[in-house]
C-alpha cells in the first residue's frame, strides 16, 4: 500500500524535488484508504459469493448402502451387467428425489459370485463400456481396457488402477445392496470423494 | 448538420481524436500484415454481436440450457444462421489468434521494444481458448457436457489446488445449475472484458511504436501513408474475407472437415448424466492434447496434462529474452516449428486412431442418432415438458426399448437376430425372436411347421416338445385347402386383436375378414381347445388370446406370465418382471411400445 502511494507519488512529481512533500504523502495515503475501503464491500462480499462453493455440503449418499437391483435381474453369466444407482440429490435450489446420482456394474458368476464396479473410470472420469467385440471393459474416452473382474487388461492403459470394486451384500434374500462411492480419478490410490 | 457537428466537437474535442486515428501516418505504408489488429477486433465484434443476439433468448440452468438452445436452433427466426456464425467464427478465432502468435515470433515481432506486443498476442490466444472452453458447454448438451467433466478433471490434477480449482470452476461437488452460471458468467462477462481490454492495450502500443518508428524514419523514408484510405482499405477487405469464411463454414461444415453435416452449428443430444457421450472427442484444435495424454498412463497423466503444458507455455514467454542471445531467435523458431509439427503429428495419429476405432465409430452414429431423436421429439405435439428435454428421452420407447430389451430381455430373446441395440449377444438365444410380435407375418411363421420348432420361435424353449408344436406339426401341417384358408382369415383376426398401428390400415379394410376370422380362430380350427378367446374357459392352459399382443396384454404379460391368464404353471424360465421387482411399470410399459414400435414419429415433410 504504502509502496503504491510512493509510487502514485513519484508519477505525479516529474520534476525533482529535494524534499519529499510530507503532506502530499499523507494525503495520498488518505486517498489510497478510503478508496480501498470505499472496494471492499464489494470485493469482499463477491470473493465470498464466488468461494461459496467450497463450503458447500458433500454428498448426502456417500458411503451409504443402497438397493439396486433383486438377484432374478441378473444372469449367472459372468457378463457385468449396468445398474444406476438412485437417490436423492441437491442440485443448487433444486432438490431432487430418486433420480440417477451414478451407475455401477454388477456381475454374478457361474458360482454364484457377486461383484460390483461404479461405472467411473479411474483415470480421467468417463464411464466404462463393455466392448462390443471382446468380453471386457472398454473405456470411450482413452481407450482403457479392463478384465470383467475390473483389473487392468493391459499395463499400458492410462487408467492408474483397475476399475473401483464396491461392497455388495445380498440382504433380504433375494436384494442386492451396494455400498455406493466414488474415488478421486488420476491417482493409484482409492481415495474416496462423495 | 455542420453545427451539430461542432456543437459535440467544442465539448469534447472529438474530431482531433479521430482524426489522429484516421490519418495517422504509418511507416513504410499500408501492408496486409498490418491488418491483424483490425481483424482480431473485427472477429471480437461479430462475437459481440452473435453473442448478444443469443444471450437475449438462452437461459442458462440445466434444465433450460439445451432447451434454449434447441428453440434458437430450431424454431427462431435465423437463430441457426447466428448460432452457426457464433460457432464458426469462434472456430476461425482461434485460429487466428495462433497465427497472429506465429506471425511474431516468425518476423521477430517480440524484440524490444516490442516484448509487450508479444504477451498480449499469447494473452489473447489463451482469452481465445478461454471463451471456446466455457462456450463450448453452454448449450448443455452431450457433447459440451462430456468435454467439460474431462476437463474439470485435468484441473483437479494440478498441484495443491486442484480440486478446490475443479470445484470453484463447477460450483460445487457435481455439474449442475451453477457450473452453468459459472461458465456463462465467464464466457459473456469477464473474458470480454480480459478481451476488450487485450485490444485496447494492442491498440495504443500500435500507435505508440508507429509514432516512434515514424520519427525515427521519417527522414529517410519516402513512403508514408495515412491509415485512412489506404491501409483501411486493406483492412476492410481483410476482414470481409475472414467474415466470408466464417459464412461459408456456416452454411457448408462438411467442407472444411466438419462431421457435422447440414447448416448451422451441431447440438447433440441433451446432457444425460447417467449416459457417458462415447463419441466425446475435444475440438480439433485440442485433439494434439487429447492424443498427447495417452502417451501418459496412470499417475503420470499430471505430467502431460499440466506439467509439460505448463513449461511450453512458461517458455513462449520467454521467448524475447531468448532472442537477444546471438542465435535465440533462430532457436525459437526451430522450437515453434518443432512444436507445431509434433501438434500436426499428434492430431494426425489422434483422427487415424478413430477412423479404425470400431466401438467409437458405432458410438458416433448412436450420439447423431440421438441428437436427432431429441429434436424430433422436441418439436413433436407434446414439445418439451417442464422437466426439460432429457425427460422426453427418457421417455421414448423407440429410445429406451433397445436398451431395455438388451439388458433384460436379450439373454434369452433376440430381436430381428440381437439385442435390440444391433449387437449380436455372445451366447444363442433360448426364446422367441419377439422383432414383429403378434403381427401377421410373424404369427403366419409362428404357424409354419419348418418354423415353429427352430430357435426363432419355441426351438430352444420347454414348449418345443409342447401342445402348441404338436398341434402345428401334426394338425396344421395337414390342413386342406380351405382351412388353409380359415388359417389365414385367423391369423388376421388374432393379430387384429393387438391393434398394431402398422397394421391399422389393411384391418380397417379387412374388416369383414376379420369378423369371419375371428369365428374360425374360436370354432373352427381348434385352437379353443387350449385357448381362451373371448369367453371365458376354465381348462385353456394355453395362454389366453383375447386382446393377444394388445399393449395391455403383453404388459401384463411380462409383469408375470405366470397368471392363470398365460402360461399358467407352464410357464418356462421366464421372470416375473414386475412382481419380481426387476422392471418398473414404466419400464413395462416403454418395452412394449417399443416392440409394438408404437412411437412418435414425425410426419415426413
Ligand atoms: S477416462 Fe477412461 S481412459 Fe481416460
Amino acid at each position: 500500500m504504502v509502496l503504491l502511494v510512493s509510487l502514485a507519488h513519484m508519477i505525479k512529481k516529474p520534476q525533482p524535488s529535494t524534499s519529499p512533500d510530507r503532506r502530499g504523502f499523507m494525503r495520498g495515503v488518505l486517498t489510497m484508504i478510503a478508496g480501498g475501503f470505499a472496494l471492499l464491500g464489494p470485493l469482499l462480499g463477491g470473493l465470498a459469493l464466488l468461494l461459496d462453493p467450497l463450503r458447500r455440503n458433500r454428498n448426502e449418499t456417500s458411503g451409504a448402502f443402497i438397493m439396486v437391483a433383486r438377484l432374478a435381474s441378473l444372469p449367472a453369466n459372468g457378463i457385468p451387467m449396468k445398474f444406476d444407482i438412485l437417490s436423492n440429490r441437491k442440485d443448487a435450489w433444486n432438490h431432487y428425489s430418486n433420480v440417477p446420482v451414478g451407475s455401477i456394474y454388477l456381475r454374478r458368476t457361474k458360482n454364484e459370485h457377486l461383484a460390483a464396479f461404479n461405472i467411473i473410470c479411474p483415470h480421467a472420469g468417463c464411464f466404462v463400456q463393455i466392448d462390443s467385440q471382446k468380453p471386457q471393459f472398454n473405456c470411450p474416452c482413452h481407450e482403457s481396457q479392463f478384465h470383467f473382474d475390473g483389473t487392468k487388461a493391459n499395463p499400458n492403459n492410462p487408467s492408474p488402477r483397475g476399475m473401483d470394486p464396491l461392497q455388495v451384500e445380498i440382504r433380504n434374500g433375494d436384494e442386492i445392496w451396494v455400498q455406493y462411492q466414488s474415488f478421486k480419478t488420476g491417482i493409484s490410490e482409492r481415495i474416496p470423494t462423495s | 448538420m455542420r453545427r451539430l457537428l461542432k456543437w459535440i466537437d467544442d465539448r469534447t474535442g472529438l474530431e482531433k481524436v479521430i482524426r489522429s486515428a484516421l490519418f495517422n501516418e504509418i511507416p513504410g505504408g499500408a501492408k496486409w500484415r498490418h491488418t491483424w489488429g483490425s481483424i482480431l477486433l473485427f472477429m471480437f465484434a461479430v462475437q459481440a454481436i452473435t453473442g448478444m443476439a443469443l444471450w437475449m433468448s438462452y437461459s442458462p440452468s440445466t434444465r433450460s440450457a439445451w432447451e434454449s438452445v434447441y428453440y434458437i436452433q430450431h424454431v427462431m427466426q435465423l437463430g441457426w444462421l447466428v448460432r452457426g456464425i457464433h460457432y464458426y467464427a469462434a472456430e476461425a478465432m482461434v485460429v487466428l489468434v495462433l497465427l497472429h502468435v506465429i506471425q511474431k515470433i516468425w518476423f521477430k515481432g517480440y524484440r524490444k521494444p516490442r516484448e509487450l506486443m508479444f504477451w498480449i498476442a499469447m494473452a489473447m490466444a489463451l482469452v481465445v481458448i478461454g471463451f471456446s472452453l466455457t462456450g463450448y458447454l453452454l448449450p448443455w448438451d452431450q457433447q459440451g457436457y462430456w468435454s467439460a467433466k474431462v476437463r474439470t478433471h485435468i484441473m483437479s490434477l494440478s498441484p495443491v489446488f486442484g480440486t478446490y480449482l475443479e470445484r470453484l470452476t463447477i460450483g460445487g461437488e457435481h455439474f449442475g445449475h451453477h457450473t452453468l452460471t459459472r461458465f456463462f458468467a465467464l464466457h459473456a462477462g469477464v473474458l470480454p472484458v480480459v478481451f476488450s481490454g487485450l485490444l485496447l492495450a494492442r491498440m495504443m502500443l500500435v500507435r505508440r511504436y508507429r509514432k516512434q518508428a515514424f520519427e525515427e524514419t521519417a527522414k529517410t523514408e519516402v513512403n508514408v501513408s495515412s491509415f485512412w484510405p489506404g491501409q483501411a482499405l486493406k483492412n476492410a477487405i481483410a476482414c470481409l474475407a475472414v467474415m466470408g469464411l466464417v459464412m461459408l463454414m456456416t452454411l457448408k461444415p462438411q467442407w472444411f472437415g466438419f462431421t457435422h453435416i447440414g447448416m448451422g452449428a451441431p447440438l447433440a443430444a441433451p446432457a444425460d448424466p447417467t449416459d457417458l457421450y462415447a463419441a466425446a472427442r475435444p475440438e480439433w484444435y485440442f485433439l494434439f492434447l487429447f492424443q498427447f495424454l495417452k502417451y501418459f498412463p496412470g499417475e503420470k497423466e499430471v505430467l502431460g496434462a499440466i506439467f509439460i503444458p505448463s513449461l511450453i507455455l512458461g517458455y513462449f514467454v520467454i521467448m524475447p529474452w531468448v532472442a537477444k542471445v546471438r542465435i535465440g531467435h533462430y532457436f525459437n523458431i526451430l522450437v515453434s516449428i518443432g512444436l507445431l509439427t509434433g501438434a500436426f503429428w499428434l492430431t494426425y495419429s489422434a483422427k487415424m486412431e478413430d477412423a479404425t476405432n470400431a466401438n467409437y465409430i458405432a458410438a458416433g452414429e448412436q450420439a447423431h442418432e440421438k441428437a436427432q431423436r431429441a429434436v424430433e421429439l422436441a418439436s413433436g405435439p407434446t414439445g418439451i415438458p417442464e422437466q426439460g428435454a432429457l425427460h422426453l428421452l427418457h421417455h421414448d420407447p423407440k429410445t429406451l426399448g433397445p436398451i431395455l430389451f438388451a439388458a433384460h430381455c436379450s439373454s434369452c430373446h433376440r430381436f430381428d437376430g440381437h439385442d435390440g441395440t444391433g449387437k449380436v449377444p455372445l451366447d444363442t438365444s433360448s426364446a422367441p425372436d419377439l422383432k414383429g410380435f403378434a403381427s401377421r407375418a410373424w404369427l403366419t411363421d409362428l404357424l409354419k411347421p419348418e418354423h415353429i420348432a427352430t430357435k426363432r420361435y419355441f426351438g430352444e424353449t420347454a414348449f418345443r416338445n409342447g401342445d402348441m408344436v404338436r398341434f402345428v406339426n401334426k394338425k396344421v401341417s395337414q390342413f386342406d385347402k380351405e382351412e388353409k384358408v380359415a388359417l389365414e382369415r385367423a391369423i388376421k383376426a388374432l393379430s387384429a386383436e393387438a391393434g398394431l398401428s402398422r397394421q391399422a390400415k389393411v384391418e380397417e379394410a379387412e374388416a369383414d375378414l376379420i369378423v369371419l376370422g375371428k369365428e374360425d380362430l374360436g370354432y373352427e380350427l381348434g385352437c379353443s381347445d387350449c385357448h381362451a378367446f373371448h369367453f371365458e374357459d376354465d381348462d385353456a392352459d394355453g395362454p389366453d388370446l383375447t386382446g393377444y399382443g394388445s399393449r395391455e396384454w403383453m404388459k401384463s404379460f411380462i409383469s408375470d406370465p405366470g397368471q392363470k391368464r398365460f402360461y399358467g404353471e407352464n410357464n418356462d424360465r421366464m421372470p416375473s418382471f414386475l412382481t419380481e421387482g426387476i422392471l418398473t411399470p414404466t419400464e413395462i410399459g416403454l418395452l412394449v411400445d417399443w416392440l409394438r414400435q408404437d412411437w412418435y414419429e414425425p410426419l415426413p415433410k
